[in-house]
């Protein structure tokens, strides 16, 4: 039809077209998610698509994976119309998509997983396992992740996870394969991977769709980019025409880059003394996840935890939560002990964990914004026998205003929040503990570029107040421009620290055990 | 004060919206009662007599309270088989003491007042609530697997104080002083039985400490998340023992209560009452998975359950055929209920976009998952 005559203005320059989306329309109610667009895939290319939450990128895929329906619009599969009623018809029809969230079935086998619904068979009906063990110790080969076939999904770390989740999409043999927010649990190693291999997938001629609110990462893998706002494809570019300013801009309509540093200040007394943490792996290896760790964090101070994944970062925090037990050495807060106490000892002693997981350990999805708010603040809110219910909707609007959570009310549902608000309500929980310091696990994971800024302005401010912050990253970005001081963890120990104005990000990567570039490092398993 | 910077417009519709919800979730329990009232009532001109009204609603109250209890297990996403035999055990405990307490190695018999009876056999079902509660909370053992094994010892102790006998004739004697047990408990307070009111004044306390006091709002958050809970200081293990100590004592409370009732102390009293009970919490909206049920809810499935059966007898419908009716009945309230959750989670999600557009994309995943 007239499609193919529109195609120019997307037209990226070589490669057929494999999968076209015509005019999709998709609508939720009044809302218009996706509001007429087109959009095209075209073979052995990396296609990123860019965006804030709610731009539609997800939606678009969910369409194209079967997952949703269209409103109106049409797909196209080599020409021939499509019709997904289900993700089995895109299998079938060689879409495979990774979804942001693990689906895992985590007492299973790594082998029972990758080819979970789709069992190889022996000649006698029952399930090949022989061959599938093969297969997938070939691909953890190509993945290059020393990962057993049968190893049970649950003792894997997530980025391991993550990987097998990939390993599953490659196990598909699809020829577009789209992969959305694929590297949010990886660490820099297993980034470099998983690039290679789809560098390699492509040049093999499968198509490749990923989106990423990793900006630095998408725009090294992208061949093509395609960038949405409000539910409209805004504009395209090939490769080597886009840059991080470019792709803010398109994104935002503005050019949003942030930078946190302020001037040197005197911080003031000693919040977080960490004394020779020491904490045993709880798999039984007695391997030490966090080795003899000692640092300070003091009041008004923003102290970023870097390194790569499995340096012991969450070990560490979650031990100073006090989730986890430590085997040697002091925590003082406040120049009180709390090493023997529990977590909701620490809480009302004034520290505080915002979890790197935010679905499993951080919201209470039956409950609302406002309750989830305030759960840690109950003890704080109990007159009598009753928690004071006036009070707790006092203090709960005050933090909804506080941390700028947008929701129709303190009311609404947690899960009708996009992810940067959830996250917004989980920040903003600690902070209602009136905390002296806060611990957070990778505070922006999964979160746009919109509502990382917001998060950490929000931090800033508390710290303005006089509030310590400890908090781990795996950007290497939000670390050189979010941060007071960078200390660096690997295998376990704190191995370096640098001041964020006068150190480079080559310096802080290659502290961790990190490749400087990632691009340098395409082809080089660079170990540790 | 400060909520008109949160609201915009949509803060009423919205907090209609949730009620409503919350009000079918109940109404589809109440529209189920309130069928069988009509049709027992088409039925048995008997039916809707006030003195039947008040034998019926006795017998409810028995499964009432025991459902009380489990629904605060159900709410942390347990289950406790026990409570049953707990029953049996807290009302033979009950019989033995008041025909007398041979003191060993003496020959004198104790017979403790009435009070201490109560007291004690209390205890005794708070005890078995206590042993769940650890071997759940500190030894994590799966609570269908510990509270399945205390159903079969509990019972087996409960037949062990009287050796597998009956215990009648529990009046007392004024010259013990130990008279009064069934007539107070067995008795009427301003014409209603002393059951109905010990129901009456259970749920009120349930409900306000649930909706009320920090150890409902525990419960809640941790049988929705455990983790994050935990992690948000709500002392998890803590809240986990708790719910096992009340099931027990709501246990032994029935216990009492039902061998006032028989006027005498049956060693199998009891049986299978858990199983009415779980019915009863989950045909009055409760997630099984945790997090989610309600006092009013837990009532109005115990009303279902104990109109039916009686109604059922009252036409004279045969007991087999009883059973194959309740069956039916607690399928399909379940499976109305998670079909209006389908229907719910689809209304949410079209809801999703309109006050606030940014969200709209992460909302679909929640809702579909």
């Amino acid at each position: 039809m007239t499609v193919t005559e529109e195609a120019p203005a997307l037209a990226p320059q070589n490669g057929d077209v494999v999968l076209r989306a015509v005019d999709i329309v998709k609508t939720y109610g009044a809302t218009q998610a996706l509001k007429g667009v087109n959009f095209e895939v075209r073979r052995g290319m990396v296609t990123v698509l860019f965006g804030e939450n709610g731009a539609g990128k997800s939606t678009l895929m969910k369409i194209l994976a079967g997952v949703e329906q269209p409103t109106a619009g049409h797909l196209e599969l080599d020409g021939q119309l499509l019709d997904l009623s289900s993700t089995n018809d895109a299998l079938a029809a060689g879409i495979a998509i990774i979804h942001q969230e693990l689906n895992l079935c985590a007492n299973l086998s790594v082998r029972d997983n990758v080819f979970l619904g789709r069992e190889l068979r022996t000649s006698r009906g029952g399930v090949d396992y022989r061959r599938e063990s093969e297969m997938t110790r070939q691909l953890m080969e190509r993945l290059e992740e020393p990962i057993r076939p049968g190893t049970l999904v649950s003792d894997l770390r997530l980025g391991q996870q993550q990987i097998v989740e990939i390993a599953r999409a490659l196990a598909a043999d699809a020829r577009i394969l789209i992969m959305d927010e694929p590297t949010s649990a990886l660490s820099a190693n297993e980034v470099t991977v998983l690039f290679k291999v789809i560098a390699d997938l492509a040049r093999r001629g499968v198509a490749i769709v990923y989106i990423s609110h990793h900006l630095e990462e998408a725009i090294a893998i992208a061949d093509h980019a395609v960038v949405f706002r409000d539910g409209e494809l805004v504009t395209t570019a090939p490769a080597a025409e886009i840059d991080l300013p470019w792709v803010v801009h398109a994104m935002t309509g503005r050019d949003a880059e942030y930078d946190f540093r302020d001037a040197p200040r005197d911080y003031g007394d000693v919040k977080l003394s960490v004394e020779g943490v020491t904490v045993v792996a709880p798999d039984g290896s007695g391997r030490l996840s966090v080795n003899d760790v000692s640092l300070d964090v003091r009041a008004g101070e923003i102290v970023c935890l870097y390194g790569l994944m499995g340096a012991g970062r969450t070990e560490l925090v979650e031990a100073l939560a006090g989730r986890e037990p430590i085997s040697a050495g002091r925590i003082v807060l406040d120049g009180r002990d709390v090493t023997r106490q529990t977590i909701s000892q620490r809480i009302a002693s004034g520290m505080v964990l915002v979890p790197e997981d935010r679905q499993r350990d951080g919201l209470i999805q039956l409950m609302s914004v406002g309750r989830n708010l305030s759960l840690a603040s109950i003890p704080k809110l109990v007159r009598g026998l009753f928690v004071d219910r006036r009070r707790e909707r006092a203090r709960v609007e005050e933090q909804v205003k506080g941390v700028r959570v947008k929701t129709a009310s303190s009311r609404a549902p947690i899960t009708s929040l996009s992810g940067g608000n959830q996250q917004k309500v989980v920040v903003g929980r600690a902070l209602m503990t009136g905390p002296s310091v806060l611990l957070l696990d990778e505070p922006t994971r999964g979160v746009d570029v919109g509502a990382k800024g917001e998060i950490f302005s929000l931090l800033f401010r508390a710290a303005e107040q006089g509030l310590g912050v400890l908090y781990v990253t795996s950007e290497i970005g939000e670390a050189l421009t979010a941060s007071h001081r960078i200390v660096v963890m690997s295998k376990g120990r704190v191995v370096d620290q640098f001041d964020p104005t006068t150190s480079t990000r080559a310096q802080v990567m290659a502290a961790s055990g990190e490749s400087a570039t990632r691009e340098q490092s395409r082809g080089v398993s660079s170990e540790h | 004060m400060s909520t008109e910077i949160v609201a915009g417009p949509s803060i009423g519709s919205r907090r209609l919206r949730i009620n409503k919800s919350a009000v079918i979730a109940e109404g589809r329990a109440l529209l189920a009662l309130a069928i069988i009232i009509v049709v027992f009532s088409l039925l048995s001109s008997r039916f809707l007599d006030s003195t039947n009204l008040i034998i019926m609603t006795r017998h409810v109250a028995f499964n009432a309270v025991l459902a009380l209890g489990m629904l605060l297990v159900i709410l942390n996403g347990g289950i406790d088989l026990s409570v049953g035999s707990t029953v049996g055990l807290s009302g033979m405990m009950a019989g033995y003491l008041l025909k007398g307490w041979p003191i060993p190695g003496t020959d004198t018999v104790a017979f403790p007042s009435v009070w201490v009876v109560i007291v004690l056999s209390c205890l005794v079902g708070t005890l078995v609530g206590v042993v769940n509660g650890l071997l759940i909370a500190k030894l994590n053992v799966a609570p269908f697997i510990a509270t399945l094994g205390m159903l079969y010892a509990v019972r087996g102790f409960a037949e062990l104080i009287g050796n597998g006998e009956t215990f009648t004739a529990l009046s007392g004697q004024e010259s013990l002083g130990n008279t009064g047990f069934i007539g107070v408990l067995h008795g009427k307070i301003l014409g209603v039985p002393f059951p109905i009111w010990v129901m009456i004044v259970m749920a009120i306390i349930f409900s306000v400490f649930l909706g009320r006091a920090p150890f409902g709002r525990w419960l809640y958050a941790s049988g929705s998340n455990e983790r994050a809970a935990e992690l948000s200081g709500v002392p998890i293990k803590r809240v986990q023992v708790t719910v096992y100590v009340l099931s027990g004592l709501c246990a032994g409370i029935v216990g009492l209560l039902l061998t006032a009732d028989l006027s005498a102390a049956v060693p199998s009293g009891g049986s299978g009452y858990e199983l009415n009970a779980i019915a009863a919490v989950v045909i009055g909206g409760a997630a099984l998975s945790g997090g989610r049920g309600t006092v009013r809810g837990t009532l109005i499935g115990a009303f279902v359950i104990g109109f039916l059966v009686d109604g059922l007898v009252l036409v004279g419908v045969s007991v087999f055929w009883q059973e194959v009716i309740k069956g039916v009945v607690i399928i399909v309230a379940v499976a109305l209920d998670q079909l209006q959750q389908r229907l719910q989670k689809g209304r949410t999600v079209k809801d999703a976009g309109a006050p606030a557009a940014p969200s709209r994309e992460e909302r679909v995943p929640a809702a579909a998952s």
